[in-house]
């Protein structure tokens, strides 16, 4: 874009962007009409926003490569997608913030020290040997398939008002205290995963990689699964983000799989919830951007324009306000107040009241966040969200799980 | 001649509509779901071939045959009770109430509900059912349990009771519909020649009201073994049904798999509506 606003007649290229539209599509989370304002009022061009749930985006970008421009997807549906050659990879020299990414989008590390986690870990899909390539890459390279824009830890959410002593490991979510008040995802791909931290944390099961299990796994953790919900151990699975925060709202469950937002949800109606760190660590979910390969000319130079903007702060102070993290922290900071920086990031008490970006407010002065500091959660991540070898077979599994 | 040969052309004319609305909604998706259900699907493609391999998966899981025997259950249920429901309403609207006018207000008032979407008045029973809903509290208010009842709520009882709720009204309307064609001399002349009430209820009324019966056995039979979402939200995705196979398969771009159990659904309900129409001839009595 430095280049282009170097031509001679600027104008006129500002003049055609403004003609632009992008169609992006992708689920709820980053899907959200402040950005597509914020891009009119920075860019100048259109963005057209369509959230849908997991399964229809994956279903989209694979069979309907002509409906979108940008994919918001996440990195496990990316390893789905991408050999459908339906995104095209981008030219890291084209990003400006290229080098601010954080080392879990990159080398997968964290820090020098940290040890991968089990899983779709985004730096494993992130990257493919040229433009044209279809196989991924082992190391980075200047071709990335997803531009990283948000990602979380997730773990188990509980009312401890209604449990009333401190939960620490996975393992409660089978405790026969909890029967008839614990609940579950019902969404194979990620569902099958909480299940994994709880299999592996009562010792029952020693996975290669809870990401990538062997049928022998996908069998003895349905069947640990199973067993307890004849017992009667689960009051009812969710499958939207809806269903989880009424369940945790009108007490029908107490501990259950639960995303941060929901935990919100929970907390803005005056109701006791909490993000619960474990022992054993979170499950971890990245998403970012990819572009359709139909994408040419002027729309895609208005692309990189837009991923460019993305990484450059706003929307990562955005997201990181309601409790996500962004690819590239320190332009996000620039956005945050530093008592918002202090308690979202760093883990700090905050030091007066914390609000989202839609007036709600988050924690009182004097709270910290659930988990502590980015380091502290994200360095504790047991395993990304993720797409099996054995996919079919185990969603034929969870079926019959479901059907028992 | 030439006037019935333009007659038969003219009725050709009219039925064309019909027959093409028919043919481009109705049966070719069915021919096409038929095709689709011998194709082979990857994660992310469909692959057109001529294999059994989804009718042979589908025929030899356990799980097929556990979750359409759930599906028959819930029918089963769901289709006594709402006859039971049905019948008894429209015997009253038909035989106890004598003036028209409040007849017909009355027949709107069962129609009420259905003024708002099913999916709502589905998903109302969930608070008042719950374990903290209004039903039991207020059997703990009134001293009847001590503890809250948790079958009320994500159970088979809900998932029935919402079925029950919901299809009754398919049940009502063609059952009055027929009592009301029922000559009401029948009844006085059974009447005269001594048969008591409950007589002419299983003599008369009941081999009379037939095809009404026959129709609300349909409507509620092919509504409940097509459902799918009932079944996940009042059960709180605990069971599953057919419905439920389906719409997973199709949420994992299994679109082959789930053609192939649609087929055999489809198969199984015409099976049922074809025993149906040997007991009573609908065309006929209609």
């Amino acid at each position: 874009m430095l280049a282009a606003s170097a031509l001679p007649a600027p104008m006129i290229w500002a003049q055609e962007i403004k003609d632009v539209t992008l169609r992006q599509f992708g689920t709820g989370v980053s899907n959200l009409n402040e950005v597509a304002q914020k891009v009119k009022e920075d860019l100048g061009f259109t963005l057209e926003m369509t959230a849908l749930d997991s399964d229809s985006v994956t279903q989209r970008a694979a069979t309907q490569p002509d409906s979108f421009d940008i994919a918001d997807i996440e990195y496990w549906i990316c390893k789905k997608v991408w050999p459908t050659g339906n995104l095209q990879a981008m030219d890291t020299s084209k990003i400006k913030n290229y080098d601010k990414i954080i080392g879990i989008f990159k080398d997968g590390k964290l820090t020098p020290e940290s040890v991968i986690a089990q899983g779709t870990a985004p730096h494993t899909v992130g990257f493919v040997e040229g433009p044209d390539s279809k196989a991924f890459a082992k190391e980075q390279t200047q071709w990335m398939t997803l531009i990283p824009t948000i990602y979380n830890a997730d773990t188990l959410g509980i009312r401890p008002d209604l449990i009333g002593r401190p939960i620490t490991s996975w393992t409660e979510l089978l405790n026969p205290e909890f029967k008839g008040k614990a609940s579950l995802l019902d969404i194979s791909s990620i569902g099958i995963m909480d299940m994994a931290m709880v299999c592996e944390a009562m010792g029952e099961i020693k996975y290669g990689d809870k990401g990538n299990m062997t049928k022998e796994e996908i069998d003895k953790t349905i069947a640990i699964f199973t067993e307890a919900k004849k017992n009667g151990q689960f009051r009812a699975f969710w499958k939207s983000f809806d269903e989880s925060v009424n369940l945790m709202a009108s007490g029908e469950v107490v501990i259950q799989s639960m995303w941060s937002p929901a935990i919100t949800a929970v907390k803005t109606r005056g109701i006791p919830c909490v993000y619960q760190p474990l022992k054993e660590g979170y499950r971890s979910w990245g998403g970012g951007i990819g572009l359709s390969k139909s994408l040419n000319g002027i729309a895609l130079d208005a692309a990189y324009e837009y991923i460019n903007w993305y990484l450059s702060g706003w929307v990562g102070g955005f997201l990181m306000r309601q409790g996500y993290y962004s690819a590239v922290p320190e332009t996000s900071k620039e956005h945050m107040t530093p008592n918002e920086w202090g308690y979202w990031f760093e883990g700090k008490p905050a030091a007066e009241d914390i609000a989202n970006p839609f007036g709600d407010v988050m924690a009182k002065a004097g709270e910290s966040r659930d988990g502590g500091s980015f380091y502290d959660r994200m360095g504790a991540v047991a395993c990304w969200n993720s797409v099996m070898d054995e996919n079919q077979y185990m969603v034929r599994k969870w079926n019959e799980f479901i059907a028992a | 001649m030439k006037s019935a040969k333009s007659e038969t052309l003219k009725g050709w004319a009219l039925a064309l509509p019909l027959l093409v609305v028919l043919l481009g909604f109705l049966l070719l998706p069915i021919v096409m779901i038929t095709i689709v259900s011998f194709w082979q699907a990857t994660e992310f493609s469909i692959i057109p071939a001529f294999s059994l391999e989804n009718y042979e998966f589908l025929f030899g899981s356990s799980v097929t045959y556990k979750v359409f025997w759930a599906t028959f259950r819930y029918a089963l249920i769901t289709w006594a009770l709402t006859l039971l429901i049905g019948f008894t309403v429209a015997y009253y609207l038909a035989f106890h109430i004598r003036s028209s006018n409040v007849q017909t207000i009355l027949f709107l008032v069962c129609t009420i509900p259905f003024l708002t979407s099913n999916i709502i008045r589905m998903i109302s029973w969930i608070p008042f059912l719950g374990r903290n809903g209004i039903a039991n509290q207020t059997l703990i208010g009134m001293g009847v349990i001590n503890e809250p009842l948790e079958w009320l709520l994500y159970s088979d009882f809900s998932v029935i009771l919402a079925f029950v709720h919901l299809y009754t009204l398919f049940m009502i309307v063609p059952i009055f519909n027929t009592m009301m064609r029922i000559d009401r001399s029948l009844i006085e002349a059974a009447r005269d020649n001594g048969a008591s009430g409950r007589q002419i209820l299983t003599n008369v009324i009941l081999p009379l009201s037939k095809p009404g019966i026959m129709i609300g056995t349909i409507f509620v039979l092919t509504l409940v073994m097509g459902d799918f979402i009932t079944v996940r939200v009042m059960s709180g995705s605990q069971a599953a049904n057919v419905g439920r196979l389906i719409s997973n398969d199709i949420s994992l771009l299994q679109y082959p798999s789930a053609s192939a159990t649609s087929v055999v659904l489809l198969v199984t309900v015409l099976l049922i509506i074809g025993t149906l129409m040997r007991f009573v001839n609908i065309r006929k009595e209609l």
